[in-house]
Formats: C-alpha cells, structure tokens, sequence
C-alpha cells in the first residue's frame, strides 16, 4: 500500500516535471527560419553545380577549351568545345555542357582546371518541370546571357 | 431576461451552433499554434495574419471533397455516426450556466442530462469504427468502448461525491452555492472532503479520456492504427468528427469549471460573469492542449490499469471520505 502510493507519488511528481519543461519552451522564441520569406546565409564552401568563372578585366571565360575537366570528370558529364580566335595565343571556349543529373559534385573539375575557370556556384533551388533542364546546362550560354546583364 | 419561447429556442439554436463552430474551428487553430509554440515552431502562418484563415481553408477543402462510402460498409451506421458523434455535445451546452443570466435551459437534472448524453459520444465512435467494416476502425471501436467504460466509473464516483456535497444535479444552483471568491469553489471545499484537489485531478484525467484526447488517444492511434475509427470517413464526415472532438472538449471544460471552479463566478468575488467563465474554460483547453503536447501515447494496458488500479479506488477513497467528513461536520 505504502509503496503503490509512493510510486504513484513520484509518477505524479515526474509528469509535473514534464508539463513544466513543455511549459518553459512555450515561452522562449521560435528557433524557425521561415524558408521562402528568409534563408540562411550559404556557407562558403557550399558545392552547388559548377559554373563558369568570368574574367573581370574581358567580361570573357576564363575557359581556355584545354578538357582537362572532360577528361578529369569520373561520370563524363562535361562536354566542352573550344576554338582559336585570330590574334590570341590562347583557344577559347564556344560551348560548355554539364549533365547534372549525373555529377556527383566530387570537384575534380575544378581541382584540376588549369586555369580556375570553373568554380562552384551556391545554387540550391534548383527545380523543374522538364529533365533536360539539368540534363544540359549550358553554362556557356548562361555566362554570355550574365555578360548582356 | 426571459425571451418568449420560439425566439428562445431559436436564440439557442443560433447561439450555441455559433459557439460550437467558431470553437471547433479556432481550437484546432489554436491547437496548432499551441503545439508549434511547445515545440518552438511558429504553427501556421501562411493563410491570413498569423493563420487566422487556415480553419476556412481547412474547412473549404474539406467541403470540397466527395463523401466516400466504402462499399462493404453499412451506409445507414456510416452516414449516422458523424450526426451522432455531435449532436450530444450541441445538447450537452443548452444546460451550462455561461453566466448567471445567461444559459439556454435551467434543468434541474442538467448534471445527469450531461453525463447521459457524453456517454452517446462514445456509441457514435463505436459505430463508425464497426460500420466502416475496416479492421483498423474495429480495432478502434473495441479500444474505444473499453477505455470509456473504464473512465467512466471514477469519473461518475467523481460526481457522486460533488452531488453529496452540493446536494443538487442543477448546473446553476451549484455555481451559485460556490460564488463569492476563490475560496467558496468546490476545488477548495476542504472541509467537505481534504482531498477536494485530487477529486478533481481525477475528474480532468477522465475528461482527457473520455475525449480521447493524447495521451489516451487511443481510439486515433495514428501510429497504429492509421486513424482508427476514423479511417474510412473523407471529407466532411471526417471533418465533422473532428469538430465534434473540440467541441466535446468545450463542454468537458465548461463542465469541469461548473463543478470545480465556480463557473462564471470571480476569483476576488468582484466583477462575475461570462469573461470569468470564459477565461477557466479557456485556460482548461489550453491545459488539455499542453498535455497533449508533453506527453506520449500510454500503451493500451498502461491506460486500463491507470484507471482500475489507481483511479477507481482514489475515487472511491475520496467518496467515503466526503461521506465521512459530511457526517461529522
């Protein structure tokens, strides 16, 4: 008897406990970050998908068209194309191709660019109807569309 | 002021059908923001100021949708259950006293009126979980019928003890016998019975249960029984279930601060009236609501023993006390 009604004294005393705890979170702020009205600043070395560095003196890709990347990248998911314009010593490039359905964001290609042409963007909200939106980024084509902005 | 009687009957119809909705509406509201609060979320904020629209949006998608019938189910049960599953609780409000002038019918049997018409609450469930032909909802019915049964005894010893202190099942003689300041409720009636708070201790944790509210929710055990008697209702006919477990909540609360807490009487015995009922029923609600949010779901067998070894016998030890006691003084 005695120990049926301590057991049910400290049964009660911990279920008190608890609606306490409960109680003192209700009255501290909110810990939410309410995602579409505000994000959370990206951390520096975020790996999004790759993107083409622009040089700030040319406006021009840093791309010199070498496929280092092609070749360095384990899923073959760059396809670059480049030419040698008249007057320059280097080739530059005409096309640049990410298959992002199948990169891994290992960072080969930016690791081995012989030239820091290539560099990872801090792009998370990526959605679309379509696959071949991320089936063939042209990243070319987005640097020229940047350059006319 | 009495109104003559067809505009009083109407005057109720409109009033506590008004009550009963913007309750079952705005508790699940408040439900919401409560729960995201305990849990340091924000709740809803998108429809309306601070999700002040988010019961209409809930409530037009729910209308919106097509009323379902399983097609093994018994039609005539299935369609009834959601019906009767609230009516009882619209009944149940015609006898509270909201104020001292305030209050649809003045029954002098209003407390047994209250209690008879609860127990309907739990027949409806148990008929939606059988006529939905669904082991999940059968399941949910057995567990239902079981649990209520079980909570219903302490919680009529509970009021067996009130009624012999009180001496009347009439709502409103019994707020009136407590007004006059915090010390005349029945909560601290220490002289009829000591362990008066106990008493109703008791009488919440039945009222947790015989509205299956967490941590007896075990007719809706989601986690186990997807959601039980109500698993095959879509649409409306869920949606009115889900207003009817508010607004059995509503008439639970108001009924606990009838016995216990002086009903529209003020706590420094200035000032009474609805605002004073209004406030203990609410603040019972959001107690209901942070239990629900602080504790898990009691196994099954946890829930039976809580009731037959520990309430029944406390209850029926405060019952004989309140016998003695009312003896001697």
């Amino acid at each position: 008897m005695v120990r049926a009604l301590r057991e049910l004294w400290t049964g009660f005393k911990s279920l008190c406990v608890g609606m306490g705890i409960t109680l003192r979170q209700f009255f501290r702020p909110t810990v939410n970050v309410p995602y579409p009205h505000r994000t959370l600043p990206i951390p520096p070395r975020y790996r999004g998908h790759i993107v083409l560095v622009r040089d700030p003196q040319t406006g021009r890709s840093l791309c010199i068209a070498c496929k280092s990347c092609e070749k360095a990248c384990p899923s073959d998911c760059i396809v670059v194309e480049g030419i040698k314009r008249e007057g320059e010593k280097r080739k530059s490039v005409t096309e640049f191709k990410l298959d992002f359905t199948r990169c891994s964001l290992c960072g080969s290609c930016v690791e081995v660019c012989p030239v820091d042409a290539i560099t990872f963007s801090k792009r998370y909200n990526l959605a679309s109807t379509t696959k071949t939106a991320f089936y063939q980024i042209d990243l070319y084509q987005e640097l020229l569309e940047e350059g006319k902005k | 002021m009495t109104l003559p009687e067809p505009w009083r009957l109407l005057a109720y119809w409109v009033g506590i059908l008004g009550f009963v909705g913007l309750n079952a509406a705005y508790l699940v509201w408040v439900e919401r923001k409560a729960a995201g609060r305990f849990q340091r979320r924000p709740g809803p904020t998108e429809v309306g100021p601070g999700g002040l629209l988010q019961p209409v949006a809930d409530a037009l998608k729910l209308l919106s949708k097509q009323v379902l019938v399983p097609p093994e189910a018994d039609r005539f049960l299935f369609r009834l259950a959601p019906l009767l599953v609230m009516a009882p609780a619209l009944i149940c409000l015609a006898v509270i006293p909201f104020s001292a002038t305030l209050g649809a019918r003045d029954l002098h049997l209003g407390l047994l009126l209250v209690f008879a018409f609860g127990a309907v609450n739990v027949l409806a469930l148990m008929l939606g979980g059988w006529a939905s032909r669904n082991k999940y909802s059968i399941i949910s019915a057995a567990r239902v019928v079981s649990q209520n049964v079980a909570y219903e005894v302490p919680m009529l010893l509970v009021v067996v003890t009130l009624l012999m202190i009180t001496g009347t099942a009439n709502l409103r003689e019994i707020v009136e016998q407590q007004t006059g300041g915090f010390w005349r409720w029945n909560l601290l009636r220490l002289l009829s019975n000591p362990l008066m708070p106990v008493t109703f201790l008791i009488f919440f944790i039945c009222l947790l249960a015989e509205t299956n509210r967490a941590p007896f929710d075990m007719a809706e055990a989601e986690s186990e029984l997807v959601a039980g008697a109500f698993t095959e209702y879509a649409g409306m006919s869920f949606g009115v279930f889900f207003m009817a477990e508010y607004a059995n909540i509503v008439v639970g609360c108001a009924v606990a601060t009838v016995l216990f807490l002086g009903g529209w009487d003020s706590p420094i015995g200035i000032g009474s009236g609805l605002f004073w009922f209004l406030l203990k029923m609410y603040l019972l609600i959001f107690t209901v609501i942070w239990v629900r949010w602080t504790f898990p779901r009691t196994q099954f067998y946890r829930l039976l023993n809580l009731s037959w070894k520990i309430l029944i016998p406390v209850s029926l030890g405060t019952l004989m006390l309140t016998a003695v006691m009312l003896k001697i003084f």
